[in-house]
């Protein structure tokens, strides 16, 4: 069965995408990522037009993290504090994101610059989640390893504006967060993700927060930055296929029902370093597509009116 | 630029509409399609049109072109810059038929000269099309560039339709449109050749547009964009909120 997508301005198969979407669902479900990273670049893969993946994906994610973030305030696990400071830096960077990227679709870059912060991103995450977890996989066969020291004073406890977060139990420079958010932000508007794939450690290793507080603070941040990304881009760009994200929607819930549900049953580390090895996929592929020689050197874009 | 190319489309039809005045061009061709509107509604998967018309007068050749809307259209160049393929170099071409699909009884090039086919925009060669200016002497490869990206979207179809001649009076030929067909007023050209001369001439308007819910999205989504974006945030708002009220109970 084909549809119409009436801004992506192109006919597709409703079962490939239900299923993409249950498939990146399962996945989020399964690690409980966002799975924007993923679903990005395979929107990308199956000619979605890179603004309009990015556009839709950020709507998109709006939805997923509403019910995680939800389920996640019912425990109280969101430190409404330091979710706000985040959401500031959000706030300015994904407006700055959004700017920069109708920049660059005027100057051509996009596309490069979409795929190459993906390998980059893809590139760092991937590599750390399988050593992290293959390190993982080795401790539990050797027990008696050593335990991670759980706070380290560095230079960044030096910094001014100190703010108290009592839910973290966390004294802390606000520029910190702040600046967190701001970075996120960027991405968010420029690669259509949530974000949470860089927030999640660098909430932990960073700020030093306890590891339960930091998935819902952060789907709490993912929500209004992806929100204001939707807005902008669907004000400024145009590039919010409602039909494409409705479709997404639709699979990406069910999706991660299963995934949740799968995940309890599965043994942990082996599924994260599987995850791994599909994040350094996506991105072998994407920088294969940058730096091979491409079949045509030449591609062609059409100089729309109102643009 | 797209006034141009129109202005241009202009005055070679009055050009040919003057040649037809002459006695010597008594032929005439009639010819109409079997629907003059393609609606691009949410179900859309492509089309086929019949195009169909009679010959008066001896045997002659007819080729039958279809021009989708002009468009101003950027063709880039990519360049290896620090091991990493980046656009370097664009030039912009003006009034390109969105679309352009061709049908003819021969292949064009063995009906007429290419001087014939270039004053009339017949065959991929001979798209008229605003060249950019200023440009040196990479123009071609920028053109026939232009062409192929054309044809990777399908827009350019590389294959001649066909056409059924029934008793060198009628003829039929079923033109295709694929799923990405872009909007707008196509005209569909019919010319009739014969000894290397076109002799005739007719245009038939197109209009391909999208309708339905489809279209009023997009024309909500350009005419009222943040309005639009709020109006998507609420559905995602909802279907998160909906989705985990669901799954809660489950």
């Amino acid at each position: 069965m084909q549809i119409y997508l009436p801004i992506a301005e192109l006919s597709v198969n409703v079962f490939l995408f239900l299923g993409m979407g249950a498939g990146v669902g399962v996945l989020s479900g399964l690690f409980g990522v966002g799975g924007g990273f993923l679903m990005t670049p395979l929107l990308i893969f199956a000619g979605i037009p890179p603004a309009v993946a990015v556009a839709t994906e950020a709507n998109q994610i709006v939805a997923s993290s509403v019910s995680g973030a939800l389920a996640h305030w019912r425990r109280g696990n969101v430190d409404l504090k330091m979710g706000i400071v985040l959401l500031l830096g959000g706030i300015v960077g994904s407006t700055l994101g959004v700017w920069v990227f109708g920049l660059l679709q005027g100057l051509g870059q996009i596309d490069l610059v979409i795929r190459a912060s993906y390998v980059v991103f893809l590139g760092i995450i991937g590599a750390l989640m399988l050593i992290e977890s293959l390190k993982a996989i080795s401790r539990q066969r050797k027990p008696g390893g050593k335990r991670r020291k759980l706070h380290q004073h560095n230079w960044l406890h030096g910094l001014p504006f100190k703010m108290r977060f009592r839910r973290s139990k966390l004294y802390i420079s606000a520029l910190l967060p702040l600046s967190i958010g701001i970075l996120v932000g960027i991405l968010a508007a420029i690669m259509g993700v949530g974000g949470g794939f860089i927030m999640v450690p660098a909430m932990i290793y960073l700020l030093g927060m306890p590891t339960a507080m930091v998935v819902g603070t952060s789907l709490f941040q993912i929500i209004f930055v992806t929100a204001n990304v939707t807005f902008l881009q669907a004000w400024q760009n145009q590039t919010v296929d409602i039909f494409l994200a409705l479709l997404l929607l639709t699979g990406g819930v069910i999706g991660a029902q299963l995934g949740t549900r799968a995940g309890a049953k599965l043994p942990g580390e082996q599924l994260r370093s599987l995850l791994a090895l599909i994040v350094l996929g996506v991105c072998a592929r994407l920088a294969y597509e940058l730096l091979a020689r491409p079949d045509d050197l030449y591609s062609i874009g059409a100089l729309v009116g109102h643009g | 630029m797209g006034r141009i190319g129109i202005v241009g489309l202009r005055l070679s039809l009055a050009l040919m509409l003057a040649g037809l005045a002459r006695p010597v061009f008594a032929q005439a061709v009639v010819a109409d399609l079997s629907d003059h509107l393609i609606a691009v509604t949410t179900g859309f998967a492509g089309t086929k049109l019949l195009l169909f018309g009679a010959i008066e007068g001896d045997a002659a050749d007819v080729v039958i072109v279809v021009r989708g809307p002009g468009e101003d259209i950027m063709v880039r160049r990519k360049e290896r810059l620090g091991g990493i393929w980046i656009n370097r170099h664009n030039l912009t071409f003006g009034g390109v038929p969105a679309f352009y699909r061709l049908a003819s009884t021969e292949p064009p090039e063995t009906l007429a000269s290419n001087r014939i086919l270039a004053r009339h925009g017949i065959g991929l060669d001979h798209i008229s099309m605003v060249q950019p200016t200023g440009a040196n002497g990479d123009l071609p490869t920028f053109r026939a560039a232009l062409i192929r990206g054309k044809q990777r979207l399908g827009l350019y179809p590389e294959e001649n339709g066909q056409i059924t001649l029934l008793g060198n009076r009628l003829f039929r030929s079923d033109i295709f449109f694929p799923s990405n067909v872009p909007t707008g007023t196509y005209n569909v050209t019919v010319y009739l050749l014969r000894n290397g001369k076109v002799i005739s001439a007719q245009t038939t308007p197109l209009v391909v547009s999208k309708v339905g819910v489809g279209a009023r999205v997009f024309a909500f989504a350009h005419s009222h964009s943040a309005l639009y974006g709020i109006a998507a945030l609420a559905m995602a708002l909802f279907a998160g909120w909906f989705a985990g009220a669901v799954f809660k109970r489950a």
